[in-house]
């Protein structure tokens, strides 16, 4: 308690020092810092290593199934958008508004929208490994490319709600994302670093999962911790939260496919 | 981030009223930074407190917390170091901070070990409960008092 209170004064002092100086200060708010600052030199390395690196293997599964074209209407993803190279700066924009139906929509909804609507064949679900490595193959087209999406118009309700369940207590233990990604950003949860919770490596493999997953499989990890019921991938709710990450992620690269523990 | 606590302390309180006394939870009283009286009247075991601080499906404190537990490895520091608390803290204020460190710090990150009102979107089957019963509070004061 001690400490809290202390804190809180430290904080109210610094906050008054920092609204003294702003004007004067080029960039007062601490820049996000991805999960890749804080990956052990083994795990670092695989993630930089294209050839190491264990989620390629679901983007090479996606390049297969990009250029499939034994579906009833004969139409692959290539037939209508040509090499994956093509979908190069794609995920720096999403989760994105579709304009037709106002919803807000992420990569994945965006490869089932062309799967129902364009190829006639039935969406693919959440977490299948079919998902999972059309999701990956068009984020690692976008590797190193800053991510800056738009939170204007329609997008911004979807972002307030987002920060609302951000910024707000939930679970068992009533904790906040923010209390943990921001707050605490660089301290030990048992033998995790805690970074500034950005999606910017997903689809990501964890060693956890032995496995490629989702962001929001992620997020519902978050919420296992904290004992909260957990939001459902593909959600609005997930849909929310991942459009306000990729907003707190504006200026940092994207990773996909990350390694992370 | 206030006005959804306030509005969720609401619906958590009525819930729990309709549904009767929530299960397990023990009523106590605090003075100034402590609550004086063990819970229910019990007498903690020390022994089975360490178990409960240290166990991953227990209290899993140290996901946040160091203790003197040279064999653990992976201890967190987004608390503070509880070696030495027996000698920083008495017994009553140790046990209020467990079960409600939110009463002397409104924006704690040390969670509410015996409360389960003004909760949000608490698990199903946790809803209702609290994540250590009397008993269990009871140990794990009975270790903290010892690390002097
Ligand atoms: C999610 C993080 C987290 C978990 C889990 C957690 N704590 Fe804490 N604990 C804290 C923080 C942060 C503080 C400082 C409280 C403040 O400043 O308001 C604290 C404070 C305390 C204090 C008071 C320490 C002092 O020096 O004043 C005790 C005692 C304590 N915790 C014991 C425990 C025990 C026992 C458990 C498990 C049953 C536990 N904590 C679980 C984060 C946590
Ligand atoms: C009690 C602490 C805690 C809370 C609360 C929490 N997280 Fe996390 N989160 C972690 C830890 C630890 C990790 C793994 C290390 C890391 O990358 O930060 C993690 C990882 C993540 C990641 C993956 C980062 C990456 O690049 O691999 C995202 C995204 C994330 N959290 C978002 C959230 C959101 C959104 C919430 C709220 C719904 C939340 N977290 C709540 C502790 C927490």
């Amino acid at each position: 308690m001690r400490r809290g209170v202390a804190g809180k004064a430290l904080r109210r002092a610094l906050a008054a020092v920092f609204a003294a100086i702003a004007p004067f200060a080029a960039e007062a708010e601490p820049k996000a810092r991805s999960a890749r600052e804080f990956l052990s030199l083994e795990l670092a390395a695989e993630q930089a290593d294209e050839t190491l690196n264990r989620g390629m293997l679901w983007v090479e599964l996606g390049e297969r199934l990009w250029k499939d074209g034994s579906v009833p209407s004969g139409r692959s993803c290539a037939s209508c958008h040509g090499q994956p190279g093509g979908m190069r700066g794609v995920a720096t924009r999403y989760p994105a508004i579709n304009r037709e139906t106002g919803a807000l929509v992420n990569i994945e909804g965006r490869i089932n929208g062309c799967r129902v609507q364009h190829q006639s064949l039935p969406a693919l679900a959440y977490e299948s490994e079919e998902l999972l490595a059309l999701t990956a193959l068009v984020a690692h087209q976008s590797k190193g490319m800053i991510m800056s999406v738009a939170v204007d118009g329609a997008a911004r309700g979807f972002l307030e709600q987002g920060r609302a369940v951000y910024e707000s207590r939930q679970g068992q233990l009533n904790i906040a994302c923010s209390q943990c990604h921001e707050q605490n950003v660089g301290r030990k949860l048992r033998g995790d670093v805690i970074s500034s919770g950005l999606g910017v490596g997903y689809p990501a493999y964890r060693l956890t999962w032995q496995g490629l997953g989702s962001l929001h499989r992620r997020l519902k990890a978050c919420q296992q911790g904290v004992r909260a019921a957990e939001f459902e991938p593909g959600s609005t709710e997930h849909l929310s939260l991942e459009l306000f990450l990729a907003w707190r992620a504006r200026g940092i690269p994207i990773e996909t496919p990350g390694i992370r523990r | 981030m206030r006005r959804a606590v306030g509005a969720a302390l609401l619906i958590a309180s009525v819930v729990s009223t309709s549904a009767g006394e929530p299960r397990g939870l023990a009523s106590f009283e605090v003075s100034g930074d402590s609550i004086a009286k063990p819970l229910d009247g019990r007498i903690g075991d020390a022994e089975r407190g360490r178990s409960i601080v240290i166990d991953r499906r227990g209290g899993n404190c140290l996901i946040c917390h160091r203790v003197p537990a040279p064999d653990e490895p992976f201890q967190g520091d987004l608390g503070p170091d509880l070696g030495g608390i027996g000698g920083r803290l008495t017994e009553a204020q140790i046990r209020l901070r467990l079960i409600d460190a939110s009463r002397l710090n409104a924006e704690t990150l040390m969670p509410p070990y015996h409360r389960v009102e003004g909760l949000a979107r608490v698990a199903k089957e946790f809803d209702g409960r609290p994540v250590l019963t009397a008993a269990e509070i009871e140990d794990v004061v009975a270790w903290l008092v010892t690390l002097k």
